[in-house]
């Protein structure tokens, strides 16, 4: 490691190695920022959930968007896997069904990014996977 | 780069380290690797969560989920069930101790929630032996910002401002310490860092340099940057192994990347740090002392004045502050004085540690902004009494300070309301205690550590706390008068105002503190020869339930002095004259027929 020889070069590096935190970071205060969980029982891996998972925490970071994604097990909507749910901050959680990498992508850019309610939403009777 | 999505953060505090720790992050590591996971999963050792008793904890991010008691046999579970399934581990998870509910995440514990963490805002968050982690966290960019963008002056000022007091016992204020220290002309100057940490159960200085030993390196730097010091000196106790291992290896990786050393980021100011050992005794723990310990010398207080600001380490200015102190300096430079000085009480400004030990549910770390109240502190961040029982009093400031009872818990916790109230903040530790305790054994055991500490320089604490110690020991046995506790009150005060140094002047305490708010308990042991708690064996009585007593003689045949008498199944007698106490019937009865009452 060379020698830091400035209060900028002292910054510099700390932007760079903050990515490596970032996951801690968010960790922090997760009701602040969008809250994601995708269904991971057996069905929801079977129908490609883990690809979902993969490519959202990927996708978030590269795209400098703030989330908390983790997994969680079944979310009792079996027919429409791969499922996840998502809780901006302090609004309802929503869940979407039949989620494919594109859909992911939209919920990404659309939903979480400015709002805007999207095709896909499981509506009804809900009750959120922890209740 | 990998990106991960779950961090695992393992304890690698002192607490955890003994109950295999280690252990477990090899078979996490081993899991991961055999699962293909390496890109997935990212292992963490960090420094103390707090929780301690109940560790070794595992913390999964980004869901918080909180492990406890894991042993490398659960690394698979973990792996398998959580990271490959994403169901949680239901058996390793914190159960609530009212509500017996698991709790799925750190966030919902009520250890957690009341707390806010400033001294300990890295310790089970960062790798501790790893600057880059710490850098990501901001370590060293107050120092950067002090020395480019503010003047010595500037910065004493801020630090005056945000009203920081030190956190290693007197609660003197900070800044107006480095103000003396600055102005007071030398070739040489140095900064101290305490961390001694002499008072029995306190283990928060042991942490924050286990857990954020960078933090206090920057902090000793800014100070050195403030007075005009280029020297900063560590005095640590040889029996914390970790915490020196960790700053060894800090501070060489603070030199390779040159924020110690010469020409810090650019400046022209230098600035490096050594450690010092010390052998652990209590007395070390006073600046004089552990001045004079540092020289070589015998490890004796001395008069002040002169202050060590004027005349310390050789002679030299020197500022010396708390480990505790050290670490809140650089979050105030970065978020300013009015930030910290938000936090807290009128005359007691941000947060403090405190070591919670003793009759309590959650036995562990805690940082919480001054000005909580015990009864928060006790029973929602602590859970509450330990199977159930009655609080009887907290003990603050250790063998310096004064006992707390019912009446206090709604006091709001800060410097002036402790010394108000006959105790003191000290250092941080806080010992629980419940109606089995007894109030006049506690002082005794006090009195015992500082005979034990007491260096003998002069005779009011070499003498004076012997004697009350012997007071003390004579009214547990049974044997004291309404004379001795005159007497016990007296000496006290004599002592408190004639001893050298701190140590003498708050060693009464304990006995002060427990005559006034347990005066009934010191009389029921004199006059009635009890101990109400049930805690003095002295003043106990070995007693067999004619209805339980079947007769077998047992106890009979093994008292040593022959006092027990009864006829063969018949229910049996003890002569309590000539009984010695020796406890040996009841070992020897097999049903339940002897008590002690
Ligand atoms: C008997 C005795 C023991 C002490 N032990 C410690 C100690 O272990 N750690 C500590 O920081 N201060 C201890 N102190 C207080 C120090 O003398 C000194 O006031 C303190 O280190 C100053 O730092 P601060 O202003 O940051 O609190 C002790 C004082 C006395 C009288
Ligand atoms: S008060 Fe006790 S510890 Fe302090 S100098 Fe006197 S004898 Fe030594
Ligand atoms: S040992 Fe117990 S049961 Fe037997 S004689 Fe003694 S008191 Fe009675
Ligand atoms: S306590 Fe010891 S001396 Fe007393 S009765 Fe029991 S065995 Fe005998
Ligand atoms: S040492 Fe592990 S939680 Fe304190």
């Amino acid at each position: 490691m060379a020698k830091i020889t400035s209060l900028n070069d002292l910054r510099k590096i700390k932007d760079d190695l903050q990515e490596k935190i970032r996951l801690r970071e968010n960790a922090e205060s997760p009701e602040s920022m969008a809250q994601i969980k995708v269904g991971m029982a057996t069905s929801g891996i079977a129908s490609g959930a883990k690809e979902i998972f993969n490519f959202l925490v990927e996708e978030l970071d590269k795209r400098n968007v703030s989330a908390v994604v983790t997994q969680t097990g079944d979310m009792g909507y079996s027919y429409a896997e791969p499922t996840i749910e998502v809780t901006l901050p302090g609004q309802d959680p929503v869940v979407f069904g039949y989620v494919t990498v594109d859909k992911a992508d939209e919920i990404i850019e659309k939903y979480i990014r400015n709002g805007e309610l999207i095709e896909g939403i499981i509506p009804a009777n809900y009750k959120t996977i922890d209740d | 780069m990998a990106t991960f999505k779950y961090h695992l953060l393992i304890c690698g505090g002192t607490g955890c380290k003994a109950s295999d720790s280690d252990g477990i992050i090899t078979s996490l590591n081993k899991e991961i690797k055999e699962k293909g996971l390496e890109n997935d999963v990212k292992v963490v050792t960090t420094g103390c969560f707090g929780f301690c008793e109940k560790g070794p904890i595992v913390k999964v991010l980004p869901d918080n989920t909180f492990y406890t008691q894991v042993t490398p046999g659960d690394a698979a579970e973990i792996i398998q069930e959580h990271i490959i399934k994403g169901r949680k581990v239901e058996r390793l998870l914190y159960t609530d101790p009212e509500t017996e509910n698991h709790i799925a995440d750190s966030k919902h514990m009520g250890f957690y929630q009341k707390q806010i963490r400033i001294a300990l805002r890295n310790c089970g968050f960062i790798d501790p032996e790893n600057l880059d982690e710490a850098i990501s966290r901001d370590a060293y960019m107050a120092l950067g910002k002090a020395l480019t963008e503010m003047t010595p002056q500037e910065v004493i000022d801020e630090i005056k401002k945000s009203g920081l007091r030190g956190r290693g016992g007197g609660g003197f204020p900070t800044g107006l310490k480095w103000e003396f220290a600055s102005k007071n002309e030398a070739d040489q100057k140095y900064v101290v860092c305490n961390a001694d940490e002499g008072d029995p159960g306190a283990f928060m200085d042991r942490s924050i340099l286990e857990g954020d030993p960078h933090t206090v390196l920057e902090a000793m730097a800014i100070c050195g940057y403030t007075m005009g010091a280029d020297k900063g000196l560590i005095y640590i106790r040889a029996e914390y192994p970790l915490a020196i291992k960790r700053l060894k290896i800090a501070i060489d990786q603070a030199r390779e990347y040159g924020l110690l050393g010469k020409n810090i980021l650019g400046t022209d100011f230098n600035f490096d740090i050594e450690l010092r050992y010390g052998a652990g005794a209590f007395v070390c723990g006073e600046e004089t002392a552990l001045i004079h310990s540092m020289e070589g010398e015998r490890g004796e207080p001395t008069f002040k004045p002169p202050f060590p600001a004027e005349s310390g380490y050789n002679g030299k200015p020197t500022n010396v502050n708390n480990v505790e102190t050290f670490a809140s300096v650089p979050v105030i430079l970065l978020k300013g004085a009015d930030w910290f000085s938000s936090i807290g009480t009128e005359k007691s400004k941000g947060t403090k540690v405190f070591a919670l030990a003793g009759k309590i549910n959650n036995v562990g770390l805690i940082e919480v902004p001054m000005g909580t109240t015990l009864r928060e502190v006790i029973f929602e961040i602590g859970g509450g009494i330990k199977d159930g029982k009655k609080f009887k009093a907290v003990q603050t400031g250790g063998p310096s300070g004064g006992c707390l009872t019912e009446k206090h818990l709604d006091t709001p916790i800060d410097f002036d309301n402790l010394i108000a109230e006959g105790s003191m903040m000290g250092s941080g530790g806080m010992i629980v205690m419940d109606e089995d305790d007894c109030m006049v054994s506690v002082a005794k055991f006090y009195l015992d550590f500082t005979v034990e500490e007491s260096c003998g320089k002069c005779t009011p604490c070499r003498i004076g706390n012997k004697r009350l110690y012997e007071i003390l020991d004579k009214i547990t046995k049974g044997e004291g008068t309404m004379e001795d506790l005159d007497n016990l009150k007296n000496l006290s005060n004599v002592i408190k105002d004639t001893a050298l140094c701190g140590l003498g002047q708050t060693s009464p305490n304990p006995v002060l503190s427990t005559l006034d708010n347990f005066w009934d308990e010191y009389v029921a042991h004199v006059t009635d020869k009890k101990c109400p708690a049930g805690a003095c064996t002295d003043l106990m009585n070995y007693n067999i339930i004619e209805e339980n007593c079947v007769g077998c003689t047992a106890c009979a045949r093994a008292c040593p002095v022959n006092c027990i008498t009864g006829e063969r199944k018949m229910p049996h007698h003890i002569d309590q004259a000539a009984c010695i106490k020796c406890g040996t019937c009841m070992e020897k009865c097999k049903f339940n027929a002897i008590e002690l009452i």
